[in-house]
């Protein structure tokens, strides 16, 4: 119960906080790191709505302590976009073929998405669809997020051949 | 949806970690992945005083072959298993099962020992571990002991492991020359717990003739359940539709699962048959 202190890297910064261990680690992002970008919907891993990425692969954040994290690299929906607020291929994906309404689902959907995009090839229907399928949208039907990371695959992977 | 308060212990190696179990007794729970155990904190269905984080026991994190045999450390993530060219070459029924457990996202973070410790009936894991005969290495300040899966799983939600006991390792012996395996199950949605399903190991003798099976039912009763008569009604034959059905009839014949919103009781029985009889030709094949 004893309160810790504890380093965390988060997009490349480091937040150092005292904590209590049962902080999870969705509610350090955005209660102690302010970076609201990260939503939280069950807060028992059904949704998806909290999804990370933990030294590069996709995690549920809600299912995490914060101290857990200590040590390892975090990435959240705001190292997405360039600096200069250019989008992700994948976030213009979205936005072009509407991939999102409300937006809650949103964050969880991208950081799920982009490890796999970053393999720079195609996907068939089948393999978005196996890899959507921990994200949870009560909004879309998912129809346009498929579309979209179809676009998005195709566009990064004729990019990845040009270079 | 907040976790209860609870000492929080980091140990980085084994000794210190059952030290530390030890030392908690039956207030004191090991944290592995967290893919079910932060849900029941978070929904306050487990309240435990204190909390033995495994995570940063790198040594129990391996995957290795050794002398024939899979050694499993506890705490190798689903996901590593899954996509072992080590596991898919000598034992594939792991990865069949592991494709069916929830998602990726919950994979890249949960455990093998963690899912096996945990000994939730509806988890492929445990169906997989048993299909393959696994023994479970536990350790504690007392020794170490080893048990077959009959006697690891106890009961839903219960092992034989004692409070200050560490599960350390799953080893999976090597298969039998010509063995073919198959994990059928059926959910409502991918990734969801499924209503019921069948892992099946068969291998082949002189003839095609059947020389050994095993049929392992999931969601069937409270831990994974060995389908002894349907695997008798399978050595010394040679596959066929026919054979199929009636070693299916025969599996499910004593079963009684339980009926909840899902679906009845008759219902997963006849499911879980279909399943048996899916899995047994596709391991036969």
């Amino acid at each position: 119960m004893n309160p810790r202190r504890v380093t965390i890297e988060i997009n490349g910064g480091t937040y150092e906080r005292e904590i209590e261990p049962r902080l999870l680690l969705s509610d350090f992002i955005r209660h102690e790191a302010g970076l609201t970008g990260t939503h939280v919907g069950c807060e028992h891993g059904v949704c998806g709505a909290c999804t990370v990425q933990l030294d590069g692969e996709p995690v549920r954040s809600c299912l995490m302590l914060a101290v857990q994290a200590e040590g390892h690299s975090l990435r959240t929906v705001e190292d997405l976009a360039a600096e200069d607020g250019t989008l992700h291929p994948l976030q213009q994906a979205f936005h072009e073929c509407h991939g999102l309404q409300c937006g809650f689902c949103t964050p969880g959907f991208l950081m799920s998405i982009e490890p796999l995009l970053a393999e720079g090839r195609d996907y068939d229907e089948r393999e978005i669809r196996q890899a959507l399928a921990g994200n949870l949208c009560r909004c879309t039907g998912y129809q346009n997020i498929v579309k979209a990371t179809a676009l998005a695959a195709e566009r990064m992977s004729s990019r990845a051949q040009a270079e | 949806m907040k976790p209860p308060p609870f000492d929080y212990h980091d140990p980085r190696s084994i000794d210190e970690a059952v030290a530390l179990l030890a030392e908690c007794g039956d207030e004191g729970k090991a944290l592995a992945g967290g893919q079910s155990l932060v849900p029941l904190l978070n929904f306050r269905l487990a309240q435990p005083a204190a909390l033995v984080d495994l995570n940063r026991v790198a040594e129990l994190s391996y995957l290795r072959r050794r002398d024939g045999r899979l050694q499993i450390g506890a705490m190798c993530r689903q996901a590593r298993l899954e996509l072992s060219p080590v596991a898919k070459e000598g034992w594939p029924l792991l990865g069949a099962g592991l494709a069916l457990v929830a998602h990726p996202q919950i994979r890249n973070r949960g455990t093998v020992g963690g899912s096996a410790a945990h000994s939730d009936p509806a988890a492929e894991l445990p169906v997989a571990l048993t299909a393959l005969d696994a023994r479970f290495k536990a350790r504690s300040v007392r020794g170490d002991r080893a048990l077959s899966a009959d006697d690891f799983f106890v009961t839903h939600l219960t092992t034989a492991l004692e409070p200050d006991e560490l599960l350390v390792e799953i080893e999976v012996p090597a298969l039998p020359e010509r063995t073919g395996h198959a994990f059928h199950e059926y959910s409502r949605r991918h990734g969801d717990f499924a209503l019921g399903g069948a892992a099946v190991t068969y291998t082949k003798g002189d003839g095609d003739r059947c020389s050994a099976a095993r049929i392992v039912l999931l969601g069937a009763a409270d831990v994974p359940l060995r389908a002894r008569d349907g695997e008798q009604a399978l050595e010394g034959q040679v596959m066929n539709e026919e054979l199929a059905r009636e070693a299916a009839k025969v599996a499910v014949r004593d079963i009684e699962p339980t009926g909840d919103i899902h679906g009845s009781g008759d219902y997963r029985k006849r499911l879980i048959e279909a399943m048996v009889r899916r899995a047994v030709l596709e391991a036969a094949a």
